[in-house]
């Protein structure tokens, strides 16, 4: 008897550790500022809140593509400037009061309002006005028709919120996702909890953890640990080796939206010159960065565009890399013995260490680089809107952005009409491919004016949990959706 | 007694009104604008516009000092610009593992740097002060970060003693918080703790040469005798000033530290604030972490005053 008892008791233990466990923790490196993804820049805030507390009219889904969210379905009108979006009935927000159409047009209206903080406000640029027409049906009116309306909608920047919950949304977010906000320890990490009245399919995971952990080494140990069950882009690239070598563990390695380019300051001598920006391309070689930088995770690019999306054009053929014609059209230019120019680098690996590189590989062809490590808010200033800068290394991490090159004034300064037009045709065609042949056509021109330097595409390397599936492999958009993330047996 | 006090309090009060200008100044001309910080780079200007109004950074500087220093006064810090809660509730966290973290890690250190301390002025020349003067070396030398990652990969990758880092909050129970700061306290106090062993020793060996200590002697007390009753309380001087800036390090000073534990304390939420051009938060703790030293060097002087009858006399 005393025996039976004994190993029943044993099985219970045995079976209560092999019961799958329902609740995660992810570990990330930056802490958002606030929750509220309305009205900050930061991607720290929509890893959070994006899909899984918050949701728009539309989302991404894991390979970018554009699926119906809170609307369950839209009607075009025949000349694409009016939108009827059909909601989905009996949502209700976390605090169990009613989605209706008037959330929506409380959160498009906050979004376009002149005293706005939306740090994407161009997204909500072409909306006129925004009605309800009933509960369950809202009518956007565009003052153009806009392609990429249904894309914009679905950023975390337009996802819908509620009047009844805006005055604390910084520190208490009220969405309609499959998870509720439970707690920010803040410095340390947030919780959620899942939503059990959740409209959709509900979430498999009973609560997760956001664990905040901005030292490589430390990201290391915690893993290394278990203390953490996965680390979403994970910041130390020299230890994902062993962590593959580890069986308890899996590396996903996939693509994000950032386009990663040396900048050049296009109005400063002489990069004004398309000669010597030319130059600068082909004295870049972009595997010896990805392999020196990188530690070989990312993807080599010719031009402003993401090479998973369909309508990419591989353009690295332009600018080979080729130290000695880069000389020669340096010499063409008047540049003979090259020039001495600034690099400015904000503070990422991808930054830091690619310049290094950089300014061994630009030395090679004649041009001396001044090497200055800046901090974000410091380079906002000088670089970004300072025009201080000849050469600079960024991560443009927002999805489909190829048409800040048709803004003058945007930082590298690059101003073509003959890309401006095009930009703007972009903007009002609603042709499917149409609008693949102009994307096409945008990514060649700039890529032959040679703007600036195109490096790589920056890999998205997450260390996860061998048993732990779901989470999201590519990046379409700053989110760690964790609606379908389960433990396997 | 009081007029030592008094003037101390005097120079207190200057102090802090010096440190708040100086403060508020170096902070507001570093470059980088919150409101621009925050938005990023896709913002419009007129964005980035409102974002100043509602952050009140469209007033002028004299205003936003005087606002600063007002709210101060009240006890108010203002309210964060990226958290958009009251700075005083964000600090009141921190300190929650901060004040901990340091109060352990200055425990640990007297508790070890003392005994060595005594051991090895008493036993000058012998083995034992020279183990003692090689370990503590060896204790200042040893940068406390890589002593801290030494730690971590032996307790907490090796043999799962303890957690890589974090911090489960007081609310998970007394046994749980104090076990995620040990690792931390250990790494914090080990150079500390060499250092004041260092200074205990020679301190005591300097009152140990005093001639009233040969006259102790001459009446007839044993060595143990003196060294217990006269000369470790003339020694206490130097140690209580290491002491008092050993305290006000370790509460401010453990941003290395935190980051390798990933603990939620002062010293990281400053660090981040200044990534993120949250000035007021800066200022703010900045204050507190002034104030505290200023505070604290103003009770040590009253220590002094305390263990040395001459220096109230003097005054």
């Amino acid at each position: 008897m005393k025996s039976i008892l004994l190993s029943s008791a044993a099985l219970l233990i045995a079976t209560s550790a092999y019961a799958a466990k329902t609740d995660v923790t992810i570990g990330l490196q930056l802490e958002p500022p606030h929750l509220d993804p309305t009205s900050a820049a930061a991607g720290a805030i929509d890893q959070v809140v994006y899909s899984n507390i918050f949701e728009g009219l539309t989302r991404f889904g894991s390979d970018g593509a554009v699926l119906p969210g809170l609307a369950e379905s839209w009607d075009i009108s025949e000349d694409g400037t009016v939108y009827s979006f059909n909601l989905h009935s009996g949502v209700t927000f976390h605090d169990g009061t009613s989605f209706e159409a008037s959330d929506v047009v409380f959160s498009l209206d906050r979004a376009r309002a002149e005293d706005s903080t939306n740090a994407q406000k161009a997204l909500f640029a072409s909306i006129e006005s925004v009605e309800a027409v009933d509960a369950t049906t809202v009518k956007v009116t565009l003052s153009a028709p806009q392609g990429n309306f249904l894309f914009n909608m679905a950023w975390g920047d337009a996802v819908i919120v509620a009047p009844e919950s805006i005055e604390d949304i910084k520190n208490n977010p009220v969405g309609t996702g499959a998870f509720t906000f439970s707690e920010w320890r803040q410095g340390d990490s947030i919780s959620l909890v899942r939503n059990d009245s959740y409209w959709g399919t509900p979430a498999v995971l009973e609560s997760a953890t956001f664990k905040y952990i901005s030292e490589p080494t430390a990201a290391f140990a915690a893993m290394m640990a278990e203390d953490v069950d996965a680390f979403y882009s994970y910041p130390a690239p020299e230890n994902l080796a062993q962590f593959e070598a580890d069986p308890r563990f899996t590396v996903l390695s996939g693509n994000t939206e950032g386009e990663t380019i040396l900048a050049i300051n296009n109005k400063l001598e002489p990069f004004n010159d398309v000669r010597v920006r030319r130059a600068v391309s082909m004295a870049i070689d972009r595997q010896a960065i990805i392999d020196g930088a990188m530690f070989g995770y990312g993807t080599p690019i010719g031009t402003h565009f993401a090479p998973h999306n369909p309508d990419y054009v591989d353009l690295t053929g332009n600018a080979p890399f080729d130290p000695e014609a880069a000389k020669a059209l340096l010499a063409e230019a008047g540049y003979p013995d090259g020039f001495t120019t600034t690099l400015k680098l904000p503070p990422p690996s991808y930054a830091r260490r690619g310049g290094e590189i950089i300014a061994a590989q630009l030395r090679e062809i004649g041009i001396e680089t001044e090497i200055s490590n800046l901090e974000w808010a410091q380079w906002l200033e000088q670089a970004f809107r300072g025009y201080d800068f000849g050469l600079t290394i960024v991560s443009h991490t927002e999805p489909m952005d190829i048409g800040i090159y048709a803004r003058p004034e945007y930082y590298f300064q690059y101003d073509n009409a003959e890309f401006q037009d095009l930009i703007e045709a972009l903007g009002v065609e609603n042709d499917p491919a149409t609008r693949s042949e102009l994307l096409r056509q945008a990514q060649t021109i700039i890529s032959e004016d040679y703007v600036n330097g195109y490096l790589f595409q920056l890999a998205l390397t997450s260390v996860v949990n061998a048993r732990l599936t779901g989470i999201w492999e590519d990046a379409p958009t700053q989110a760690v959706d964790l609606t379908a993330v389960s433990w396997s047996e | 007694m009081l007029t030592y006090v008094t003037k101390r309090l005097g120079s207190l009060c200057l102090s802090l009104i010096v440190a708040s200008l100086v403060i508020f100044a170096c902070i507001e001309i570093v470059p980088g604008d919150p409101a621009s910080f925050m938005l990023g780079i896709n913002a419009q200007p007129d964005t980035i516009q409102a974002l100043r109004v509602e952050l009140g950074l469209d007033q002028s500087l004299a205003q936003r000092y005087l606002g600063w220093v007002g709210g101060l006064l009240d006890g108010d810090m203002g309210t964060s610009y990226t958290y958009r809660t009251p700075v005083s509730d964000i600090v009141s966290d921190r300190l929650q593992v901060s004040l901990p973290l340091a109060l352990y890690a200055l425990t640990l250190t007297v508790v070890v740097a003392f005994p060595i301390g005594i051991l090895a002025a008493a036993r000058r020349g012998l083995v034992t002060d020279i183990t003692v003067m090689g370990a503590t070396q060896l204790g200042v030398a040893i940068p406390n970060f890589w002593f801290a990652i030494l730690m971590v990969i032996l307790f907490a990758i090796n043999l799962r003693w303890f957690s890589a880092g974090g911090f489960p909050g007081w609310d998970a129970g007394i046994f749980l918080a104090m076990k995620a700061l040990t690792l931390p306290a250990i790494a914090l106090a080990l150079p500390q703790a060499s250092i004041l062993a260092r200074v205990m020793r020679s301190s005591l060996l300097d009152t140990l040469s005093e001639d009233y200590m040969r006259t102790a002697r001459a009446k007839g007390l044993t060595r143990r005798q003196v060294l217990w009753r006269h000369a470790l309380r003339n020694a206490m001087i130097p140690v209580l000033t290491i002491i008092g800036l050993q305290f006000s390090f370790l509460l401010a000073g453990a941003i290395i530290i935190e980051n390798v534990f990933f603990l939620p304390g002062l010293g990281r939420l400053v660090f981040q604030a200044i990534t993120q051009r949250d000035l007021i938060v800066v200022e703010s703790v900045v204050m507190l972490l002034v104030f505290a030293v200023i505070l604290l060097n103003f009770f040590v002087d009253i220590a002094y005053a305390w263990v040395d009858p001459r220096l109230r006399v003097r005054s």
